[in-house]
C-alpha cells in the first residue's frame, strides 16, 4: 500500500515543477517527472506476491509469474512520452529563438 | 594539449569509438530480432540502433555521422518502416482478419523462426524508432547551429 | 455494411498520411491529391454506415481474430456512425479549402501529414471498443494537433502550442492515471466487459475517485470551464483550416465523445454525475459568452464562443432527458458545422486583407460578396435565428430544460443565447458593414476551393433542421438511444460478437 502513496507523491512532485518553476526545461524536467510516476503507478499495480518476471525460461512454471499486461501498456506510455518530449523540446528551442529567454513570465504576448 | 580546429572529441574517445559502434549497432539488431523470446523487440533494440549513430556524431562530430546516414535518408527509411508495419497488418486481411498472423507457426518456446508476424513486426518497428530519433537528434542539433543561437562548446 | 470495413477508417488515414511523407516533397499536386483522395473515401465509407442500419444495431470487429475480451474489439453503433458522419464532412470540406490556403506556408506535405495523423486518432477513438486503445489514439491525436498549432512557427503561434502542450500533457497523465486504476478494480480493459465487472462487483469509493480523474482528464481536452484556458491562446493562433478542426470536431471527439461514452455506457450515471455536467454546462455558457464581448480579434472571439457553445452541450447531457440527449447530439452536429464555417470564413478574411483585428476592418460586404454572404449565415445559425439549424437544436434544449424542471437554468441558456447573438451582430457590423478602409480597396474574393468549401457548410446551415424530419430523424435517434441504454451497451456488444 505504501509504495503507491509514494508514486503519488512522485506525481505531485511533479506537479509542483510544472505549476511553479518559471524556467522552459524545467516545466518539462516535470512533465516527464509525472510521466514516470504514471507509469510506475501502472507497472507496480500487476504485481503479484511472490512473483517473478513474467519471461518464460527453460525450466519455469507459469504460475507466480506478475502480471504482463501493464508492462506491455507502459511500453506504450514511455513511447508516448517520448514523443512529447521530443516535441516540446523542438518548440522551446524555437521559443528561445524567437523570444531570446526561456522564462515564462517574459513570454506572454498573447493575454485577455 | 587541446586541439580546437578538428571537429569532435579527443583521440582517445575518438579510438575507443571506432571500435565499439560497430557492436553497439550489432547488439540492437539482436535485441530486435529476438523480441519475441527475450525482452525488448522493436522499440527498445530501435534506440539502441539509433543511439550507435549518436553516439558517432558525438564522438566525431557531424560531417562523419551524416554521411553514414544522411538526413534525407533518415526520412525515408522512416517512412518505409512505417508503411511496412501497415502493409502486413493489411495483409492480415488475407486471412480474413486485420492484423491475423497470416504466417500460421504459432510460436514454439525459445525457437527463433516461430511467432508469425512478430519478427517482422518488430523489424519495421526498429527501422522506424531508429531512424526516426536519429532525424529528431539532426534535425535539432541542425537547426540549433544554423539559427545564430551560440553553441556552448568553448 | 460489412463488418469487415470497420478498420480501414484508421488504414485510410493513416497510409495516406505515410504516403504523403514519402512522396510528398516530390511536388504539391501529389499531397493535395493524396490528401482529398483519402478524406474522401472516408466520408463515402461513413455515410454507408450512417444510411445502412444492419438488423442487431451494432457491428463488431475483432481486430486479429482474437475474442474480446482478450482481444481488441472495434464497435459501430448509432452513437459512433454520426460522430463518424460528422467528423468526416467536416474533414473533408477543410482539406478542399486548404488546397488554397496553404499555398502561403511553406513545406506543404507536412501539414497533410499531420493533418491525416490527427484525423486517424480521431477516427480510432470514435471507432474503438477498448480503453487502452482509446489512450494511445488519443494520444497520436493530441500530439498531431500541438505540433499543427505551432505550424507556421510566428511568436505567438509558439507559446500557445507550449502552453497547449503542457496542458494536454498533464490531462493526458490523469487519464492515465485513471486507466491505470480501473484496470485494478475490474482487471480487464475492454468497455463492454469493465462495465458487466462493474455490475458483478459494485460501486466502491475508488469508481468516484477514477470519475473525477476523467472528469478532469477529458475536460481538459473538450475545454469546460476551469479547464479552458489552452482554448483562447491555441485556437486563434493555429492556421484557419487547423482552427476550424480544433474547433469544430477535435473538441467534441476527444471531450465530449468520450466523456459520454465513459459516463454514460461504462461507468453509469447517477444523479450526482449528471448534476455536475449541469453545473459545468451552465458556468462554461456565462464564462464563455461575456468574455467573448470583450474582444477584438476575430479567431478569439469565435474561440470563446466554442467554449460557449459547448457549455450547451454538456448541460444539454447534463439534463438526461430523452428529449433532451437528442437536443444536445444535435447541436454537436450543427455546432461543428456552423463553427467550422465560420473558422473558414476569419481564415478567408484574413487572407484577404492580411489582418484579423475587429477595429482595422471595416466594409468588406462590397468587396467579398461570398465571405459575407456565408459569415452572415454562420453567426444567424448560432445565434439562433429561425429557420436555420442552430435555432432547433437551441430550442430543443430549452424545452428539454423547461420539461425536466430547471426553470432557473433554462432562463440562463436563453440570456446567454441573447448575448451571442449580441456578439455575433458586433463581429458582422465591424467586418462586413460600415466604411471601407482606404487600404483595402483593392482586396479580390478568395480562390475557388475555398469559396466551394465554405458554400457546401453555409447550405448544410440551412438544411440542417431537416434532419429532425421523420425520415432523417433516425439519424440522430440512433446515437440518443445508444446513450439512454447506458450499461445496456455491454450485453449489445457481447450479443454482436460471434
Amino acid at each position: 500500500m505504501s509504495v503507491y502513496f509514494l508514486c503519488l507523491i512522485l506525481f505531485c512532485i511533479g506537479l509542483y515543477c510544472v505549476l511553479r518553476k518559471r524556467n522552459i526545461i524545467k516545466i518539462i524536467i516535470g512533465l516527464g517527472i509525472i510521466e514516470y510516476a504514471v507509469n510506475l503507478f501502472f507497472v507496480l499495480i500487476g504485481y503479484r506476491a511472490g512473483g517473478r518476471a513474467p519471461i518464460l525460461a527453460k525450466d519455469q512454471v507459469v504460475l507466480n509469474m506478475v502480471d504482463p499486461i501493464p508492462q506491455a501498456l507502459v511500453l506504450t506510455a514511455i513511447v508516448i512520452g517520448l514523443a512529447t518530449t521530443a516535441l516540446m523540446v523542438a518548440i522551446a528551442i524555437r521559443i528561445y529563438e524567437k523570444f531570446g529567454t526561456f522564462d515564462i513570465t517574459k513570454i506572454r504576448k498573447l493575454r485577455g | 594539449m587541446k586541439n580546437n580546429k578538428e571537429p569532435g572529441m579527443t583521440l582517445i574517445v575518438k579510438t575507443i569509438t571506432r571500435l565499439t559502434v560497430g557492436l553497439i549497432l550489432l547488439y540492437g539488431i539482436y535485441i530486435v530480432l529476438h523480441g519475441h523470446i527475450s525482452p525488448g523487440g522493436g522499440f527498445a533494440g530501435g534506440v539502441i540502433i539509433a543511439l550507435s549513430f549518436v553516439h558517432l556524431m558525438l564522438a566525431f562530430g557531424r560531417e562523419v555521422a551524416l554521411r553514414k546516414l544522411s538526413q534525407a535518408a533518415a526520412s525515408i527509411l522512416e517512412s518505409l518502416g512505417a508503411i511496412m508495419f501497415l502493409s502486413i497488418a493489411v495483409l492480415g486481411f488475407l486471412g480474413g482478419y486485420f492484423f491475423l498472423n497470416f504466417f500460421l507457426n504459432k510460436g514454439r518456446p525459445f525457437s527463433l523462426f516461430s511467432a508469425g508476424i512478430i519478427p517482422l513486426c518488430n523489424i519495421a518497428i526498429s527501422l522506424k524508432v531508429g531512424a526516426g530519433l536519429f532525424a529528431i537528434f539532426v534535425a535539432i542539433v541542425l537547426f540549433s547551429r544554423d539559427s545564430g543561437i551560440p553553441p556552448d562548446d568553448k | 455494411m460489412n463488418h469487415n470495413l470497420l478498420p480501414l477508417y484508421v488504414i485510410i488515414p493513416l497510409g495516406a498520411a505515410f504516403l504523403i511523407s514519402l512522396f510528398g516533397k516530390i511536388s504539391k499536386r501529389i499531397c493535395d491529391c493524396l490528401a482529398n483522395l483519402a478524406t474522401f473515401l472516408l466520408l463515402g465509407l461513413s455515410l454507408l454506415a450512417a444510411v445502412y442500419k444492419p438488423s442487431t444495431g451494432i457491428l463488431v470487429y475483432k481486430v486479429g481474430g482474437w475474442i474480446p475480451p482478450i482481444g481488441i474489439c472495434l464497435a459501430l453503433d448509432g452513437l459512433t456512425s454520426f460522430m463518424l458522419v460528422t467528423v468526416n464532412l467536416v474533414s473533408f470540406l477543410v482539406t478542399i479549402y486548404s488546397i488554397s490556403y496553404m499555398e502561403k506556408y511553406t513545406d506543404k506535405w507536412k501539414f497533410y501529414t499531420l493533418f491525416m495523423l490527427m484525423l486517424a486518432g480521431m477516427n480510432g477513438i470514435i471507432i474503438t471498443g477498448d480503453l487502452f486503445n482509446l489512450f494511445v489514439f488519443l494520444e497520436i491525436a493530441s500530439i498531431a494537433s500541438y505540433a499543427l498549432v505551432a505550424f507556421g512557427t510566428e511568436r505567438e503561434e509558439l507559446e500557445a502550442s507550449f502552453k497547449y502542450a503542457v496542458m494536454g500533457s498533464v490531462a493526458s497523465s490523469f487519464i492515465l492515471l485513471g486507466i491505470a486504476l480501473l484496470y485494478s478494480y475490474t482487471s480487464t480493459l475492454n468497455m463492454a466487459d469493465i462495465s458487466r465487472a462493474l455490475d458483478i462487483k459494485g460501486i466502491s469509493p475508488i469508481i468516484s475517485f477514477i470519475a473525477v480523474l476523467f472528469l478532469a482528464g477529458f475536460g481538459l481536452k473538450a475545454a469546460l470551464v476551469p479547464f479552458h484556458a489552452w482554448l483562447p491562446d491555441a485556437h486563434p493562433s493555429a492556421p484557419a483550416p487547423i482552427s476550424a478542426m480544433l474547433s469544430g470536431i477535435f473538441i467534441k471527439t476527444l471531450g465530449v465523445y468520450v466523456l459520454c461514452r465513459i459516463f454514460f455506457n461504462i461507468l453509469g450515471v447517477s444523479q450526482n454525475i449528471l448534476f455536475i455536467f449541469i453545473i459545468l454546462g451552465i458556468i462554461s455558457q456565462i464564462v464563455g459568452a461575456i468574455l467573448a464581448i470583450a474582444q477584438n480579434d476575430i479567431k478569439r472571439m469565435f474561440a470563446y464562443s466554442s467554449i460557449s457553445q459547448i457549455g450547451y452541450i454538456i448541460f444539454a447531457l447534463g439534463i438526461g432527458t430523452p428529449l433532451a440527449i437528442l437536443g444536445g447530439l444535435f447541436h454537436l452536429f450543427n455546432h461543428a458545422i456552423f463553427k467550422a464555417l465560420l473558422f473558414l470564413d476569419s481564415g478567408a478574411i484574413e487572407y484577404s486583407t492580411g489582418s484579423r483585428n475587429l477595429k482595422s476592418l471595416g466594409g468588406l460586404n462590397s468587396r467579398l460578396p461570398v465571405t459575407a454572404s456565408t459569415s452572415l449565415i454562420g453567426s444567424m445559425s448560432i445565434a439562433g435565428i429561425p429557420p436555420l439549424n442552430g435555432f432547433w437544436s437551441k430550442l430543443i434544449i430549452i424545452i428539454a430544460a423547461i420539461q425536466a424542471g430547471y426553470f432557473g437554468f433554462a432562463l440562463i441558456a436563453v440570456l446567454v443565447s441573447i448575448v451571442t447573438l449580441a456578439y455575433y451582430l458586433k463581429f458582422m457590423g465591424f467586418t462586413f458593414f460600415g466604411k471601407l478602409d482606404t487600404a483595402l480597396l483593392k482586396i479580390k474574393e478568395v480562390p475557388l476551393s475555398m469559396k466551394l468549401s465554405m458554400l457546401i457548410l453555409a447550405i448544410i446551415c440551412v438544411l440542417g433542421g431537416l434532419l429532425l424530419i421523420p425520415q432523417f430523424r433516425p439519424f440522430l435517434e440512433s446515437a440518443a438511444n445508444v446513450l439512454l441504454s447506458g450499461k445496456g451497451y455491454a450485453g449489445i456488444v457481447f450479443g454482436a460478437v460471434k
